[in-house]
């Protein structure tokens, strides 16, 4: 049987293009670039043309783009490089719901003896602006907010927030690696420092990400040695994958707009059956500004591992929120900040489609997934009576 | 990445006893819809014979939780209430195939419903929690419960008490009691033992009790560290043994040696000479 594969936004599968662009460098092409002879010349070469593909995606210049290992590194490498480049500056913004290169960093600093703002979110995963423009003081070395959310698919308001950060002359930081390659993304017109993109959440394969630095950043290096990527990121080049995080960043821009939109159907074709054929459902997070292929359902009274788990049965891969599957015992951080009750965050499921879902993938999905949650209620001591409610 | 065994899986996809019985002689509930798992017990018991004539459950958790339900049920069913009781959380861990360590807490709620339902059955303050003072706020876990996961599973370590009960799973603002109670815990095992008059032992008993005080008294502590200790040999009353983890290449290791050498001594015999490999 077929995987259906609904957890693009833990990775996506390698697009063949991607693979296509990526061989030659596993195989003939070996050279290293920083070598002076041709043969690791034009591998050289070939990392400067992905260099303008990715730069493209996102409307920076090549040389406002340095490649690194993963979104995780590029999270670090700009909330490491704000804080040093704001010498005397001990106060850092960020939210709760960020991703964990983002949180722990900022937790690991805050035991370092820096003051950490941690904003909350309402029940729809959204920001209240004016906290943030109240937060920040002389003392804030960096605000560092993501683009949209990796659970909820929740789309924070970046410009309206790099305005605010912006007047007040403080460096800003947006994780964009759930954005990237699901919604179009313009540096031009968004007034970030950084920003942060990961090449296998579009299609890449995985150990490549990208950093922007916008022109005229001050810059600290966090991998310190050679004079790769003009010195600001040392280490020899992940060649293949960056060529190949080059061709998904083209595939992306050029499909962007109908895929966006083919995916937001298939998306909203799923909620919609999922809500009129699951018990007690709900959908976590503002509906309105979400990205296209993200859908956060909680089904009440059922826990999420066992739900995953018979999914998985049928070959359906997606995530959850619960405590169970969270590698600790606490239920997601995201949704317990959006103040969702726990009887739902155990029992959340998180689908996350790409552009090679289809519509026969999502009915199987719709097909399946009303008896795993009827008897996992009915095993379960709340299910069957409301009056536990 | 679930690794679950194939008996889990299955116990899991086609569950057992599933559901309660009509009319219950006993109800026991433990868990709460908070913390992730719950799991209602209700028997049929025989009141001539005190015997379990019939077990169900219901239960709200992950694979495991009700896997382990299943395995309960199944371990209780045809038993006297005493029978029963003599069952512990790693009887119902085996008769999975066992569980992963993280995993271990849901054959404890096993075991825990099993308590409930028969205090329940007997009259004794039906549904309550654990007696003890509660240690881990976020998932409501008493020391007595603690202490009894440590002596029953001979657990060493905070992580391990995690996978058994959660408490200290959540906010990790208990962690230090933990410690305490562990450090407690094992130092009332030890001067029980050493408390025991001392006699000669043979070669097979005394290699059973340097190993067993490695294990007690002295590993805890290295791993606290990070450290590790193995028992290499013994050779009449030399031990020799092995550093392992941070202990390696550590300044410190002649003191810890001199130190092991010394619990050694006072707890097993006076000639014990410790080398180390």
């Amino acid at each position: 049987m077929n995987v259906v594969y609904l957890d693009n936004n833990a990775t996506t599968r390698v697009a063949d293009e991607v693979r296509e662009a990526m061989l030659p460098y596993l195989d003939e092409l070996y050279g290293n670039p920083s070598s002076m002879h041709t043969f690791g010349g034009q591998v050289h070469r070939k990392i400067e043309v992905a260099r303008e593909q990715v730069a493209t995606l996102i409307n920076a210049e090549p040389e406002e783009i340095i490649f690194t290992s993963c979104g995780s590194e590029s999270d670090n490498t700009a909330l490491m490089s704000s804080i040093l480049s704001s010498p005397g500056k001990r106060h850092i913004i960020t939210t709760r719901v960020e991703h964990p290169a983002v949180l722990n960093f900022c937790k690991t600093m805050a035991r370092q003896g820096y003051r950490v703002t941690f904003l909350p979110v309402d029940k729809g995963g959204r920001l209240d602006l004016a906290e943030l423009r109240a937060a920040i003081t002389d003392d804030t070395a960096v605000v560092s907010i993501m683009y949209a959310n990796n659970e909820s698919g929740v789309i924070f308001p970046v410009q309206d927030i790099a305005d605010i950060v912006k007047s007040k002359d403080v460096t800003f930081h947006t994780d964009a690696v759930q954005a990237a390659g699901k919604i179009p993304l313009d540096v031009k017109k968004l007034s970030c420092d950084m920003m942060s993109i990961s090449g296998h959440k579009m299609h890449a394969a995985k150990g490549v990400a990208a950093l922007f630095i916008r022109r005229g950043t001050r810059f600290s290096p966090y991998i310190i040695g050679g004079h790769q990527e003009n010195g600001r990121r040392a280490g020899t080049e992940n060649v293949a994958s960056i060529a190949g995080f080059g061709m998904a960043a083209d595939l992306a821009k050029k499909h962007l707009q109908d895929e966006g939109e083919m995916v937001k159907t298939l998306r909203d074709r799923l909620e919609q059956g999922l809500l009129n054929t699951c018990p007690d459902p709900r959908v976590n997070g503002d509906r309105e500004n979400r990205l296209p292929n993200t859908t956060n359902i909680s089904f009440e009274y059922v826990e999420g591992e066992a739900i995953l788990l018979r999914l998985n049965e049928f070959n359906i891969c997606a995530s959850s929120g619960s405590a169970c599957t969270s590698g600790s015992l606490e239920p997601s951080h995201v949704l317990r900040s959006m103040g969702v009750p726990f009887t739902a965050i155990h029992g959340s499921v998180r689908f996350s489609l790409s552009r090679y879902t289809t519509e026969e993938e999502i009915d199987f999905v719709i097909e399946k997934m009303p008896p795993v949650i009827k008897e996992l209620r009915e095993l379960s001591p709340y299910g069957a009576n409301p009056a536990c409610h | 990445m679930w690794e679950y065994t194939d008996k889990v899986k299955d116990l899991f996809l086609h569950p057992k006893n599933a559901g309660e019985v009509e009319n219950p002689d006993a109800v026991g509930e433990v868990g709460s819809i908070v913390c992730g798992d719950a799991l209602k017990l209700t028997l049929k018991i025989d009141k001539e014979t005190n015997r379990i004539t019939d077990a169900k459950f219901k239960t709200f958790g992950c694979a495991s939780a009700i896997a382990s339900s299943t395995a309960m049920t199944e371990l209780i069913k045809g038993k006297t209430l005493d029978e029963a009781l003599n069952i512990t959380n790693q009887d119902i861990a085996d008769f999975l195939g066992g569980l992963p360590r993280e995993k271990m807490h849901c054959s404890v709620m096993g075991y825990e419903a099993l308590e409930a339902a028969v205090a329940n059955y007997r009259g004794e303050k039906p549904c309550e929690v654990d007696e003890g003072e509660i240690v881990c706020l976020c998932f409501g876990v008493t020391d007595q419960k603690i202490r009894r996961v440590i002596r029953e599973n001979n657990l060493h370590t905070v992580e391990d008490i995690t996978n058994y009960t959660k408490a200290g799973g959540g906010c990790g603002g208990c962690i230090s009691d933990i410690e305490d109670i562990l450090k407690e815990v094992w130092s009332e095992k030890v001067t029980e033992e050493a408390v025991k008059p001392k006699r000669k032992l043979t070669n097979i008993q005394k290699i059973a009790l340097i190993q067993e005080t490695i294990e007690r008294e002295i590993r805890p502590l290295l791993q606290a560290d990070n450290g590790d200790i193995e028992l290499i040999d013994v050779d009449g009353n030399r031990v020799i043994i092995s550093l392992r983890g941070t202990c390696t290449g550590c300044l410190m290791a002649d003191v810890t040696v001199k130190n092991i050498e010394k619990k050694l001594k006072e707890l097993v015999n006076e000639e014990i000479i410790v080398e180390v490999e």
